[in-house]
């Protein structure tokens, strides 16, 4: 194996561009004679625009023309990527999102008109002098009173605020409701998962270029997908062919989600610029991106936990409304039900499980996948509940869990999935001994001699990741299938250029993917490159979400570099004046099995390209081979964390005193990188337990609308993690054996913070069954003082 | 217009402004130096963090007018004079203190502040300087380990490989 394979703690080589302010981000991009877009958007929640006068912001200096609705009448709205289908069968209620608003504005943040200028400042003070008269309408902000008959309607031509009622697995409902009735205990609790912002550090930007001498387009654009951009844009909004259509994402700092969906100023540059024949761009205000980038979570819950005596899991039941905000994102309606209601089993054997989800239209912006989409929610209610169940039937936590752990593999959950493999006691006792949860006590005494209340939160999680094999997300109602690809181009002296539909966005790919070829062929990593992120040179793929880059594109490469190795034993087989089957390769070269005879690696590919001593009657020239993957189930990464908290009990401030997380991620590539990848995690997961939340007052006004007011998390509201991998259930089914990183911190990190603040209150004498996050010192003191 | 005149990581520049240019404007915009970012327009996430002077300022809050004659440092200006790394920077690498790399320019810059006025800081101290620069992807720990590491302490009992 090469020093620089898999499994080595290889350096970045992108940092080198970071680190120097060599990178090349959307806005660093700029075309010669480019202008610049302003978006007039909706102040107010909900209202029908009655009067939009552009005649006077049209004679401002430098305006080049502006766009109203009018101007996108004929043009397709911006689609839904995933169908629901409710309880009753019937699909689920789906607007129309059109790119500029068509006589109503539904969101704080709706865009009404663009402004096109020469300059972004000219724009923007033309955006000023528009008239804009909205008659305004009630807002539609509390989910439950949306689906009350005779609440207004943010989309009066459905008919209802409802998107779908939907239930799962609906055949077990009765079975379940019954074995509640006759369950010996019964442990209910209601929360919210609360709404947040994603806030990749760089904002969205979406520059749009037209070539009228080739009727081509190109659209740089900051997303973690471009091949689905394009196919979103061209075929369902512009009705622009693939092949006059290109979209670049090129460096993209970080996603987390709300850069996988297709949003309305990409299609309005796109479009824009082919009216205009110049280039537009636009570049959002963090002030804009907070609302206007989709948002994650914002769920509401009843979850009931029916036990025995002795503390097994007996069936679980759940009732979640889920806020779709005013349109349905690209992936919106998937993230409550299969991205959720799937994972409702966790890491326990309950034979019974029915989720009834509620997905509901209301005034504010788009929600949609954010870092773990679903499946945080699935966890942290489940894993909250069984803290509450401990407690009330005097057990311990990790004893309860362990009693109900799934211990067999393959494991048939009663929610569809399959779990193919895990050891989730393994990772329960690497975390006692790694959070040395033996000497809690000690610590807990300690922090009391000084009067702050010290707890102790411990939970599991599982996700389903490297979604997905096509043929099943295509039932249960994905409009894409989920695939990956891999063209993997050997050059004649031997180095290797990988292009991936895999996009890099903060997890290292140009480090990672060249590690998993040099393995598989025995060259030095260094000799291989990777190119993504430009459906000009790729292949069609899927892009980077839900941790599923290195499984399910990590996978095509292999599948790729597999080929080209098979090729290059036939040609080395020819060369060596051996038989194929006696090939073996090894470190770079190629040798006849039980003999010294060998040609390297270089000399193969060399041949290929200059085929003077080559089968050319029975094999092509070049070495060059693109493979698809599509996996045939998802894998399922798995782990158990602890949080320990101070609270102080005179302001009720929360602090992390300690966080530790053992997972389960299969076999690992890059060690380092995986490691970033949850201490990431970890920071958004402690961040939305303690500190993020996005608030509408009730008329749809976003309170938190800016990082003074949301609250992100800073380097010291978070401690040094202690982190560990060694747990490693290779997953069955990839060839890797890889399972996915990316989100577990997020997912697993909630559920542990407000545990341990329980933890600390209970200990401390006050009965807090519950605090809905963010736990900021406010709702911890009140709670205190109220119990 | 009016016109500026200003050295940036040791070569002199000028150009045109309006009053209301900012400084990251002048470096992305009219310098073409796009190394310096923009995350907010709230003055809070230190995307934008230059040197003036010595000093480190938020780029996004000062305007281009007002650092006439000055000194200014941005992260392409930060490498060894060879085009290698500098320690901070190395160290930020062999730590992977970054991921996507768009905080990245802001945290070297506060880092370089930092150690200059600090060579050994604490922990603690660390956190409480990066408090003007947000990072989303890394959770700081890398970060916060890369400047003890650039700072010569040693860093092998925090977690990490
Ligand atoms: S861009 Fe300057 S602080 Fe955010
Ligand atoms: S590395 Fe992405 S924001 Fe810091």
């Amino acid at each position: 194996m090469p020093k620089d394979g898999i499994g080595a703690a290889t350096k970045r080589r992108e940092d080198v561009r970071f680190l120097t302010g060599n990178g090349r981000y959307t806005d660093d991009i700029n075309l010669r004679g480019q202008a610049y877009v302003w978006f007039v958007r909706s102040q107010v929640a909900h209202g029908k625009i009655t009067k939009l006068d552009t005649s006077d912001a049209a004679k401002m200096p430098g305006v080049i023309r502006i766009f109203t609705g009018d101007d996108f009448a004929q043009v397709g709205g911006v689609p839904c990527g995933w169908q629901v289908t409710d309880r009753h069968g019937k699909p689920m209620l789906e607007p129309k999102h059109p790119v500029l608003a068509q006589g109503k504005v539904r969101y704080v943040g709706d865009a009404i008109a663009a402004v096109v200028a020469e300059t972004e400042a000219q724009a923007r003070d033309a955006a000023e002098a528009l008239v804009v008269d909205i008659e305004e309408l009630p807002a539609v902000i509390d989910m439950k009173a949306a689906v009350k008959a005779g609440s207004p309607l943010v989309h009066e031509d459905i008919g209802s605020n409802l998107c779908y009622d939907w239930g799962f697995v609906e055949e077990n409902k009765a079975a379940v409701d019954a074995a509640f009735a006759k369950a010996d205990h019964v442990t209910t609790l209601e929360l919210v998962n609360n709404r947040l912002v994603p806030n990749a550090m760089e904002p969205r930007v979406a520059v749009g270029d037209y070539d009228f001498s080739t009727d081509h387009h190109t659209l740089y654009t900051t997303s973690q997908n471009p091949h689905v951009i394009r196919l979103l844009m061209g075929a369902f909004v512009l009705g622009i062919p693939e092949h006059k259509l290109r979209v670049v994402a090129p460096d993209v700092g970080g996603g987390f989600g709300s850069k996988i969906f297709h949003y309305i100023e990409e299609a309005f540059v796109t479009f824009a610029a082919k009216q205009l024949r110049r280039p537009v761009k636009w570049t959002a205000q963090r002030s804009e991106s907070f609302i206007t980038d989709a948002h994650g979570r914002d769920h509401v819950t009843k979850i009931e936990l029916a036990l025995s005596k002795d503390g097994t899991f007996q069936a679980i039941r759940t009732e979640t409304y889920a806020n779709m905000g005013a349109y349905l994102s690209t992936f919106a309606p998937s993230v409550p039900t299969w991205l959720h209601g799937t994972l409702m089993a966790g890491n326990y054997r309950t034979p019974l499980i029915y989720v009834n989800v509620k997905a509901v239209f209301t005034n504010t912006v788009p929600v949609d996948a954010y870092r773990g989409a679903g499946r945080p929610e699935a966890t942290y209610q489940l894993e909250r509940v069984i803290d509450k169940a401990a407690r009330e039937l005097k057990m311990d936590p990790i004893a309860l869990r362990r009693k109900n752990f799934v211990t067999e593999f393959p494991y048939q959950t009663p929610v569809a999935v399959v779990y193919d493999t895990g050891n989730y006691n393994a990772t329960m006792d690497k975390l006692s001994e790694m959070a040395d949860l033996a000497g809690f006590e000690k610590r807990r005494a300690a922090s009391a001699a000084k009067g702050r209340l010290r707890g102790l939160g411990v939970n599991c999680y599982i996700e389903a990741c490297g979604i997905a094999p096509s043929h099943l997300v295509g039932q249960l109602g994905a409009r894409a299938g989920l695939y990956e690809s891999a063209t993997v181009r050997v050059n004649a002296t031997g180095n290797i250029v990988v292009m991936t539909g895999s996009h890099s966005h903060g997890q290292g790919h140009e480090t990672a993917f060249p590690q998993v070829v040099a393995d598989l062929i025995g060259i030095p990593a260094e000799n291989v490159e990777i190119v993504h992120g430009d459906t000009a040179n790729t292949p069609m793929g899927m892009g980077t979400y839900g941790s599923r880059s290195l499984a399910v594109g990590g996978s095509a490469l292999v599948k790729a570099t597999n080929k080209i190795i098979s090729k290059a034993k036939k040609i080395a087989a020819h060369l060596l004046e051996a038989s194929e089957e006696d090939i073996e390769l090894k470190e770079g070269k190629f040798s006849v099995a039980g003999t010294d005879k060998s040609v390297d690696w270089g000399s193969v590919c060399l041949a290929a390209y200059v085929p003077h001593n080559y089968p050319l009657e029975s094999l092509e020239p070049g070495l060059e081979e693109t493979a698809f993957y599509d996996p045939s189930n998802f894998t399922y990464p798995a782990g158990a964390y602890a949080c320990e908290v101070e609270v102080d009990p005179d302001t009720g401030k929360v602090t992390i005193c300690s966080f530790a997380a053992a997972d389960d991620f299969g076999n690992i590539v890059n060690p380092m990188i995986v490691e970033g990848q949850v201490h990431g995690g970890l920071g958004q997961g402690i961040g939305q337990a303690l500190l993020e939340g996005a608030v509408y007052d009730e008329n749809g006004q976003l309170l938190s609308g800016s990082y003074m007011d949301y609250a992100m998390p800073r380097a010291d509201d978070v401690p040094f993690y202690k982190v560990d991998h060694s747990c490693q259930t290779p997953c069955t089914h990839n060839p890797l054996g890889v399972k996915g990183c990316g989100e577990a911190g997020a997912i697993g990190s909630p559920p542990a913070v407000v545990n341990a603040v329980i933890d600390a209150l209970q200990r401390g004498g006050h009965d807090v069954t519950h605090i809905d996050m963010p736990l900021s010192p406010s709702r911890v003191w009140a709670a205190m003082n109220q119990a | 217009m009016p016109k500026v005149t200003l050295r940036v990581n040791g070569r002199e520049v000028s150009g045109e402004v309006e009053g209301r240019t900012l400084l990251v404007q002048f470096l992305r915009e009219s310098l073409g130096m796009t190394g310096t970012h923009v995350g907010c327009d709230t003055s809070q996430c230190g995307a934008c963090t230059v040197h003036v002077n010595g000093l480190q300022v938020k780029s996004c809050t000062t305007f281009a007018m007002d650092v006439d004659g000055a000194e200014v440092t941005t992260i392409e200006g930060m490498a060894n004079a060879d085009g290698s790394l500098s320690v901070i920077q190395q160290a930020f690498q062999d730590h992977h203190g970054l991921q996507c790399g768009f905080c990245t320019p802001g945290m070297v810059m506060a880092a370089a502040a930092l150690l200059k006025d600090n060579p050994k800081p604490s922990e603690a101290e660390i956190r409480h300087h990066l408090e003007g620069n947000i990072c989303r992807c890394t959770g700081y720990h890398n970060i916060v380990k890369a400047i003890l590491a650039a700072s010569g302490q040693d860093v092998s009992a925090i977690a990490a490989e």
